[in-house]
């Protein structure tokens, strides 16, 4: 075994994955804007990312922005800022920890259930059979939840920082007796309206993200039970690491225009 | 055989990895024929009609549709030629997330456009004629039988009425008096809607009932094609070990002892 060719294998391996995955995508977004569509399964899709998300997303969203207030006032307290916690709060949640948390959260729910449940009509062939019925795929199964994927999740965003900034109130307010309303207007006085607009672009690019890879690793899923399962397992992950990566790179992009 | 047959392969190839499944497949099939593929377990008889179907990329070779060529047919190509097609998948592929009646409706409702309750009505007439009653269309998949998924699967398969009909072993796991139930439908299938079959079976009985012309895989190839009738005076010693079931002759199957 040569190190070298080893070596050059994995990346090209790495680089072919890569352009499958882009391929994907490219032939997702053509397909989405050509008919037939399926509204009914568009809707079912946002049932199931949106709403049934809202109580995980809720609730990381409260503890984040609870654990955000006390961890700040901590910093603060030592050079007498403690009145800095509530704009960092609201900054946090809104351009940063409200789409990443909502993210990873519907990457660990939805991500992996597009890839189980793809995986596993791929395995038992029944993406062969919806072609036998005339019926695309990509049109069927994949645009429905990508769309309703990067529906959905600006909403979810929006309501994660809502609840994010409560949870940071709550602590301020019983527990740090901050003044209820200086901190509220501490809250709204320095936030911009691009401060909310980047976290939800952030937050229709993870959906985008979360819901093509899940398909993807469905879609391209072999082997039984065992492939379906490493789909799941691949979809979780490759999200992930997307999610964080294209969030800095969206980070560094609005940091550049302002 | 006169005029342009309904299905012509020449030269088909398939590898998977280094293991040639299909290694230079010709036949045609004549319009409303009923051609049925014979051969041991694992000699690709099932990957042969997926890749007429465009499910497997053939390595070479060619397949023509009444004289049309599909190997190089592009998305929309394709799933114009696919409407003309209806088939049973071996394992059944019945969709789980869609209950009884709406997969036996699938291909009317999403593929011609039908109605709901137009839809139903001929999923019903159709699960009826596979011998399931009304009640069975409401359950799901997973709530049935291996035997009631194959009719399901079949009544499926046949419901847009299509030309031409693929069946992955129709009557395996039935019991023999549905088996008869189904070998009748197939072949009611090809005398009313005048459709073109290609059945794959390995029930001898069943062969001899819905076959007009039976051809033999092996090795890659097809051995031996003829007319039902020739079929016990093939001349071919694989032929006679496959439809007289014996473990000795020309095809050894690789066991230990
Ligand atoms: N997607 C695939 N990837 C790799 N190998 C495959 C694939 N599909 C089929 N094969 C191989 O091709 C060969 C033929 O398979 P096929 O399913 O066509 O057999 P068959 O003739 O239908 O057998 P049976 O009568 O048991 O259904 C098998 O050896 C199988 O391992
Ligand atoms: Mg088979």
């Amino acid at each position: 075994m040569n190190p070298l060719a080893t070596i050059g294998r994995v990346f090209i391996g790495f680089l072919a994955g890569l352009g499958r995955i882009a391929l994907f995508a490219a032939n997702t977004v053509s397909h989405c804007v050509r008919p037939p569509f399926y509204p009914s399964l568009i809707a079912r899709q946002m049932m199931d990312i949106g709403f049934f998300s809202l109580p995980v997303v809720g609730l990381t969203a409260l503890f984040t922005g609870m654990v955000l207030a006390l961890q700040s006032y901590t910093g603060f307290a030592r050079f007498q800022a403690e009145g800095a916690v509530a704009t960092v709060v609201v900054l946090s949640m809104t351009r940063e920890l409200g789409p990443v948390i909502a993210g990873l959260m519907v990457a660990g729910r939805i991500g992996a259930s597009m890839a189980a449940e793809i995986g596993t009509m791929r395995v038992t062939e029944q993406i062969d059979a919806l072609v036998t019925l005339s019926t695309n795929p990509y049109k069927y199964l994949v645009v429905p939840r990508v769309l309703a994927a990067v529906a959905m999740l600006p909403i979810l965003v929006l309501v994660a920082d809502v609840i994010g900034v409560l949870g940071g109130y709550l602590v301020a307010v019983y527990k740090l007796n901050f003044n209820m309303s200086s901190y509220l207007r501490q809250t709204v006085d320095f936030l911009e309206w691009m401060d909310v607009i980047s976290g939800l672009v952030k937050a229709a690019v993870f959906g985008f993200l979360i819901a093509m890879l899940g398909c993807f690793h469905g879609y391209s899923s072999g082997g039984g039970a065992q492939g379906v399962g490493r789909a799941t397992t691949n979809s979780v992950v490759s999200a992930s690491i997307m999610i964080l990566v294209v969030d800095y790179m969206l980070t560094e992009l609005f940091f550049a225009t302002r | 055989m006169d005029g342009v047959p309904k299905i012509q392969l020449s030269g088909l190839k398939k590898a998977f990895g280094p293991k040639r499944v299909l290694d230079g497949i010709d036949i045609s099939v004549a319009p409303g024929a009923s051609l049925v593929v014979i051969g041991g377990s694992g000699t690709g008889k099932s990957v042969l009609l997926k890749t007429i179907l465009g499910l497997i990329r053939p390595d070479a070779g060619s397949i023509r549709i009444d004289g049309e060529e599909t190997t190089s047919l592009d998305a929309t190509g394709r799933e114009r030629i696919n409407a003309r097609f209806g088939m049973l998948f071996q394992g059944a592929a019945l969709f789980d997330s869609l209950t009884v009646w709406e997969n036996v409706a699938f291909g009317l409702m999403q593929g011609q456009g039908m109605h709901r309750a137009e839809a139903k009505a001929r999923a019903l007439e159709n699960l009826a004629s596979v011998g399931l009653p009304k009640e069975v269309g409401e359950l799901s998949p997973a709530e049935l039988s291996g035997g009631m998924k194959k009719r399901v699967g079949l009544a499926r398969a046949i419901a847009t009425r299509p030309e031409i009909i693929f069946f992955d072993e129709p009557t395996t796991g039935l019991d023999p008096i549905m088996s008869d139930v189904i070998n009748n439908l197939i072949v009611a299938c090809v005398k009313d809607l005048g459709a073109t079959t290609v059945s794959i079976t390995h029930d001898m009985h069943s062969a001899r009932k819905i076959a007009t012309h039976v051809a033999m895989l092996h090795g890659g190839r097809i051995i031996w094609t003829g007319p039902i009738g020739d079929i016990d005076r093939s001349g071919s010693p694989y032929v006679d070990q496959f439809i007289h079931g014996r473990a000795e002759g020309p095809i050894q199957m690789q066991v230990r002892a």
